[in-house]
């Protein structure tokens, strides 16, 4: 843990070393997500609800959603730019180092111009939190804190797996997008409205749906069981695939030569 | 022009090289585009009448942006340009007997539609034969299809100048990845990308509708579904022209001037 603060804290200072282009980055960052909130926003204001859902209703499972994936995306980019580590060579070395492979990749990079979008998801929340008219008991407090945590955890997973499969084919595979970045995109609205054969897909599969739509009825008091409450965690289950398969392609792994 | 053809030739076999991320590229878009309509006949089911086309129209805008995906967006930057221009490979560019200008845009050119041709078919095809109301329909009549084309052309034309526009700007920033991303993000956004011009409120409508972005793949798009036609489809192509017109010029010029200046840095 205090290695992982020393690296930190060494990316933190690399990445404030060009503080123009950092903030160009962010701001980049920032308006990714933002032209997705505006456009969510003139279908809201045309439509006024969809699937049930109001404005702010479907707001808060989008900030949960960025907020988990931003989170996920800052610590975990060093899976996304996996294959890179793996066809320079930078993953054999890794494997002499007498640390946890998983750590030492995470430690490789982190990238803190995605928390440009952190700053939105706040605002959102900030909007949200008071217009949904939901009464903020702790309970709920604590469902939306499992929502973020164990979202972050679940799209950390679909890091992971996107890179294990680069164990296979060297290169990335654009078709995890759909998952990783389309997860982010679609999560825009409550996984529910495109359907039942998506949405169970979504729950029992790649459980995105577990952590933002099923807690969010819990929320906004359409259920009221406190099994909707706990179902994040269920979606941490996500964890021992998502690991297990690393492991299969680390047995697998040739390295790429030099 | 012979000279063009054969950058435009080149750059094109190069491209269709890549046929196994094509294929990873065409199942993505299928599922992105099935995504995308379940999302749209979601609002649909709320209120049809507040829907601003008809749900056929939205059905073929969808499918045609995924299927034409590379020509009409703007993030799919030619990389080898930003790095001629850091790398200081520029030099030998400037030494060629060709107008870079004209060379950068066949390149361009080149490559987007290399790529659209090896993702388009197979999506068209999945999309013309699936069963139920996402399926995809042809054109009105020959006539609109005949526009869609013609719009389809100055649309990537318009694209391409777009683009022209930011490499140049690279001779005097040099490194800026983080504007980049946002005037491909806004571009994208404003060109319909996101949502179609139909949703945007109308008053925002009305005012993007005048600017190039309007003139990108919002109008082959909207022409192909039957959004626009007749009249409506004349001004829109008349538009396009005149984009593709002013943006080339601007951009010619600028790298005249551009070039003028260009320092090569170190040996």
């Amino acid at each position: 843990m205090k290695l992982y603060l020393k690296y930190l804290s060494i990316h933190v200072r690399s990445s404030m070393q060009y503080k123009v282009s950092f903030a160009l980055l962010t701001l980049g960052q920032f308006m990714v997500s933002f032209t997705a909130l505006l456009g969510l926003w003139f279908m809201m204001n045309r439509f006024h609800t969809v699937a049930g859902f109001a404005l702010p209703e479907v707001l808060i499972g989008f900030s949960v959603v960025l907020t988990a994936f931003s989170i996920a995306e800052t610590v975990a980019r060093a899976f996304d730019v996996f294959p890179v580590i793996i066809s320079n060579g930078e993953f054999d070395r890794m494997m002499m180092r007498p640390r946890g492979l998983i750590f030492q990749v995470l430690a490789a990079k982190m990238e803190f111009s995605r928390m440009g979008r952190l700053v939105q998801a706040a605002a959102m929340l900030a909007y949200a939190i008071p217009a949904s008219g939901i009464v903020w008991t702790p309970d709920k407090i604590l469902t939306l804190v499992l929502m973020i945590v164990c979202g972050a955890v679940v799209f950390g997973c679909l890091f992971l797996i996107y890179a294990a499969i680069t164990f296979f084919t060297i290169e990335g595979l654009e078709f995890m997008n759909v998952l990783t970045d389309g997860g982010r995109e679609f999560g825009r609205y409550p996984f529910a409205i495109y359907g039942r054969e998506v949405l169970k897909f979504l729950t029992y599969v790649v459980p995105l749906a577990l952590f933002q739509y099923y807690p969010l009825l819990y929320l906004i008091g359409r259920e009221t069981g406190k099994f909707y409450m706990f179902l994040p965690l269920v979606s941490l289950l996500f964890v021992f695939p998502a690991y297990g398969f690393w492991r299969i392609g680390l047995r697998n792994y040739k390295s790429t030569g030099s | 022009m012979k000279a063009y053809l054969a950058v435009f030739r080149i750059r094109f076999a190069h491209t269709i090289q890549y046929r196994a991320a094509a294929l990873a590229g065409v199942v993505t878009q299928y599922a992105w585009g099935f995504m995308e309509l379940l999302m749209f006949s979601a609002f649909y089911r709320v209120n049809p009448e507040a829907f601003p086309m008809t749900f056929q129209q939205i059905v073929n805008y969808i499918w045609i942006q995924q299927a034409f995906l590379a020509l009409f967006m703007t993030w799919f930057w030619e990389n080898e340009i930003f790095e001629t221009i850091n790398t200081g490979a520029i030099a030998y560019e400037m030494a060629r007997p060709l107008d870079l200008y004209g060379r950068w845009f066949c390149q361009s050119v080149a490559t987007r539609t290399a790529r659209c041709l090896l993702r388009a078919l197979p999506i068209l095809l999945v999309a013309f034969i699936i069963p139920g109301p996402l399926r995809m329909t042809l054109p009105p009549d020959a006539g609109q299809f005949l526009l869609f084309l013609l719009s389809a052309v100055l649309s990537l034309g318009v694209v391409v100048a777009f683009s022209m526009l930011v490499y140049i700007s690279t001779f005097y920033t040099l490194s800026a990845v983080g504007m980049r991303v946002m005037a491909a993000v806004v571009v994208d956004f404003l060109a319909g990308g996101t949502v179609p011009l139909p949703f945007f409120p109308p008053a925002i409508r009305t005012v993007v509708e005048l600017t190039p972005f309007a003139a990108m793949q919002n109008m082959p798009l909207r022409i192909y579904s039957g959004n626009i036609a007749g009249t409506d489809a004349a001004l829109g192509i008349g538009l396009q022209l005149f984009w593709l017109a002013a943006l080339v010029f601007c951009g010619w010029r600028w790298m005249q001037k551009a070039l003028q200046k260009v320092i090569v840095q170190g040996g």
